[in-house]
């Protein structure tokens, strides 16, 4: 099954590295992974989709919390929650009906054009990762120059929060 | 007080109560000899291979309880201690690792002997530091002795840049107190409910056994295990890394669990109906196939680290604390109420027991012309008082220890039980020494595995460290023999250890004393020759049957109720 795990990591050199080797030394599955800093400069907030059976997401989530980096740890699937991920997708756009079928495309699924060449636009668009992909599929793969995924970061809706 | 960072980490040390160290120079750590060679308060014990200093510090730790302490250059000095790195961390034994690095500003360059020491401990360490700048020296080394020592002990690993310890850089040094790390808190009282409902269970017990580990070291809390294991009258095992922690020589023990556990141990595991497991990790060596562990049983487990928790095996009651604080709750709501398991279930169970033991699953030939490594072992823990510190490597001969040597306090059987390690025993045995010089301190090991730190007799003579060394040589690695013997349909594929040293010539070329014994009717004097030489390592030269197995074996694949025994004649 599917999780999104929701960490606050001290945002110091090798920190990364721990939880990624974790995933790698025991063989858990790591979808997707993202990491920026918060607004206090000392966390780091990270998100982690992964897949296994409760077990092993047990296991997972045990293990996390036993690094030392790990400040704190909430998994958001049990909870309501929403999730984002942002693409940048480069696409062949060439001759009007083309460029019009994209523009078509993009504003169906509320994307945004925010580059623009004689032959290419590059559409920002954001959602949960099924959004995405139908986006991906509605543009079709003939067009698609390149995709530059973020991963996804979620949220707890409502007052709950990770905070220290 | 201004210091320079060599300096700080040398008062450091010394705020921690550190007396020894075990360590190798080498250019990344010069600032920090230099810092060594002007006081006296830590002493420094050069051994010959880096690996021979973490072995060393391991078991120092392991017999002492106080984390123990390394010192080694950075590049190969750092590659040669990731083994003894990886040895405390698998059997959670706190260490404390100082590496040498290069200058900060070569960091990542290819510098001469630069190597990612902590990307390379990553996975071996319970944490790493890497110093930034020599303010955070104090308090990263305050912080590394606070990790090493708490919660689930291991060894923690400080990286210092070689610029950071230099003697023109001088700051002003206080050394904290306290450590606070908001994402590091260990819980050691365990959930008050949990514990109850833990109490009840094993109250309404039929068939109750005790299965204890390494945890119960760790934890200082034999006198609680054992009196709460005697005021209920259950059945105890141990595992490899709790033997000692309930004394052998008592009735209620059933001996050592496992792979080469016995008879008595594995058969109660899989027939109980309530498992109490304290401070063990339900490994692969004592859970057989785990699809088929304990049957019947409801299972209680206490752990200090929620990880170890249904890890392996899913438990009914998990209890997450420090076993010491664990049992002093449990104990008392076992005294408080004058609930008890029914005694005639209780003395059915102990007779069914007791029939199991009547197999005497360990018996083994003692009437052979060639010396059976059984009776070794025997002998030394009847020369010994069975009060040795006895340290062992890895292979049969461990095992024979674990079986036949009756351990009877904790921090007394020093080995390498989770990433059997060979190579442990003779650098182990001089870091217990160390700890203990009045006491006996004994090496029991393999022809192949003692070749693997040997050097260290050298250590042994350079800071007078007159341990004993119990080599039992049957020029096969004899486990590795017995798998092939078994599995392999007697394939013995270089297992056997050609052109062996004179290990009386090799021992005397050290400037030690050397023994060989080749008859069984010569084992006992010769033990009792050697421990009579308080002062000499005396390195003692078994020549011992080629073909002995270690029995009862419960092989891959098979649950705790199927053993392969040894046929006797
Ligand atoms: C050749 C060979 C053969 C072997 N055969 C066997 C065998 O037959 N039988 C056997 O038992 N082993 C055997 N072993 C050893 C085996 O590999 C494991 O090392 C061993 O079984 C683990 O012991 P343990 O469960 O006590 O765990 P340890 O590794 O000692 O772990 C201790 C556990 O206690 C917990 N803990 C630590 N401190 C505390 C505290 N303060 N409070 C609460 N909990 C705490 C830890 O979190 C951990 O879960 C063999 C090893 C070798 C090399
Ligand atoms: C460093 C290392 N390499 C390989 C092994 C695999 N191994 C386990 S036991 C053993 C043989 C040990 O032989 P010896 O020391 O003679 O002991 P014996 O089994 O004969 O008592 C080997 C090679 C190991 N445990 N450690
Ligand atoms: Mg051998």
């Amino acid at each position: 099954m599917r999780h999104i795990l929701s960490i606050l990591l001290e945002n110091e050199s090798g920190a990364l590295s721990r939880v990624a080797g974790l995933f790698s030394a025991r063989g858990y599955n790591i979808e997707s992974l993202t990491v920026a800093a918060t607004n206090d400069p000392s966390l780091s907030r990270m998100t982690i989709v992964t897949t296994g059976t409760e077990q092993i997401i047990e296991q997972i989530t045990k293990q996390l919390n036993k690094l030392v980096d790990v400040v704190r740890l909430v998994s958001l699937t049990e909870t309501a929650h929403i999730e984002r991920e942002m693409m940048l997708m480069k696409v062949r756009a060439t001759g009007n009906d083309s460029r019009e079928e994209v523009k078509r495309v993009t504003d169906i699924f509320r994307g945004k054009i925010i580059d623009v060449t004689e032959s290419t636009f590059v559409v920002e668009m954001t959602g949960d990762g099924e959004k995405l992909d139908a986006f991906i599929r509605a543009v079709g793969e003939e067009h698609i120059i390149e995709v530059v995924r973020s991963g996804t970061s979620g949220i707890a809706r409502g007052e709950k929060s990770l905070k220290v | 007080m201004e210091l320079s960072g060599g300096e700080i980490i040398i008062e450091a040390l010394k705020e921690e109560g550190v007396e020894h160290i075990f360590g190798y120079p080498g250019g990344a750590v010069l600032h920090i000899y230099d810092a060594l060679y002007k006081q006296d308060a830590v002493q420094h014990i050069l051994v010959r291979h880096e690996q021979g200093a973490t072995h060393a510090a391991d078991a120092y730790a392991r017999a002492t309880g106080k984390p123990g302490v390394v010192l080694v250059t950075s590049g190969p000095g750092a590659t040669n201690a990731v083994t003894g790195i990886a040895t405390a961390f698998m059997d959670s034994v706190p260490m404390v690792i100082i590496t040498g690095q290069v200058h900060r500003a070569m960091i990542g360059s290819d510098a001469f002997q630069e190597v990612d020491s902590v990307g390379i401990t990553r996975p071996c360490v319970k944490h790493n530091f890497l110093v930034q700048t020599v303010e955070d020296l104090a308090p990263t080394l305050r912080k590394a002795f606070y990790v090493a020592s708490t919660g689930r002990p291991g060894p923690v690993v400080v990286d210092v840049p070689k610029d950071i310890t230099a003697p023109e850089v001088k700051i002003p040094f206080s050394y904290p107190r306290d450590v606070q790390m908001r994402s590091y808190n260990p819980t050691v009282s365990g959930h008050t409910g949990q514990i109850h409902k833990a109490v009840e269970l094993l109250l309404s017990a039929r068939r109750p056994m005790i299965y204890t580990g390494g945890g119960v070291v760790a934890s200082e809390a034999s006198a609680e295990l054992t009196e709460f294991t005697q005021l209920l009258g259950y059945p105890i095992t141990n595992t490899l890394m709790g033997l000692g922690t309930y004394p052998a020589s008592d009735e209620q023990f059933l001996g050592m669990l496992g792979m080469h556990g016995t008879y008595e141990a594995n058969m109660a595991m899989h027939d109980c109906d309530v498992l109490l497991a304290v401070g063990a990790r339900f490994d692969d060596r004592v859970t057989g196939t785990t699809a088929d562990f304990c049957p019947h049983a409801k299972i209680i487990h206490i752990d200090i680290d929620p990880a170890s928790i249904s890890k392996n095996i899913r438990v009914d009651v998990p209890i997450v604390g420090d076993v010491k604080q664990v049992l002093e709750v449990m104990l008392q709501a076992v005294r408080q109420t004058d609930r008890r398991a029914k005694p005639d279930d209780l003395a059915a169970w102990w007779k069914q027991i007791n029939e199991w033991r009547a197999t005497d699953c360990l018996a083994y030939d003692r009437n052979s012309d060639l010396i059976k490594p059984q009776f070794v072992v025997e002998k030394l823990c009847e020369v010994t008082g069975g009060d040795a510190f006895v340290a062992s490597d890895v292979g049969q001969h461990q095992m024979f220890v674990a079986q036949f040597y009756k351990f009877n306090k904790p921090r007394r059987w020093l080995n390498s039980g989770g990433l059997g390690t060979m190579g442990f025993g003779l650098p182990g045995a001089l870091g217990a020494k160390l700890a203990f010089p009045d006491e006996d301190v004994v090496c029991v090991t393999g022809e192949a595995s003692i070749q693997m730190c040997i050097q260290e007799l050298s250590t042994a003579k350079q800071f007078g460290l007159p341990v004993k060394v119990v080599n039992l040589n049957n020029r096969y690695m004899g486990m590795v023999r017995q798998w092939q013997e078994f599995n392999y349909n007697k394939r013995y594929s270089h297992s056997y250890v050609d052109a062996l040293p004179d290990f009386v010539k090799l021992a005397e070329s050290y400037g030690h004393v050397g023994m060989v014994i080749e008859r069984p009717g010569d084992v006992e004097a010769a033990l009792r020759e050697a421990f009579a030489m308080k002062d000499r390592l005396v390195f003692m030269d078994f020549i011992t049957d080629q073909s002995e197995n270690v029995y009862p074996m419960i092989e891959a694949g098979k649950p705790h109720n199927v053993m392969r025994m040894r046929e006797l004649a």
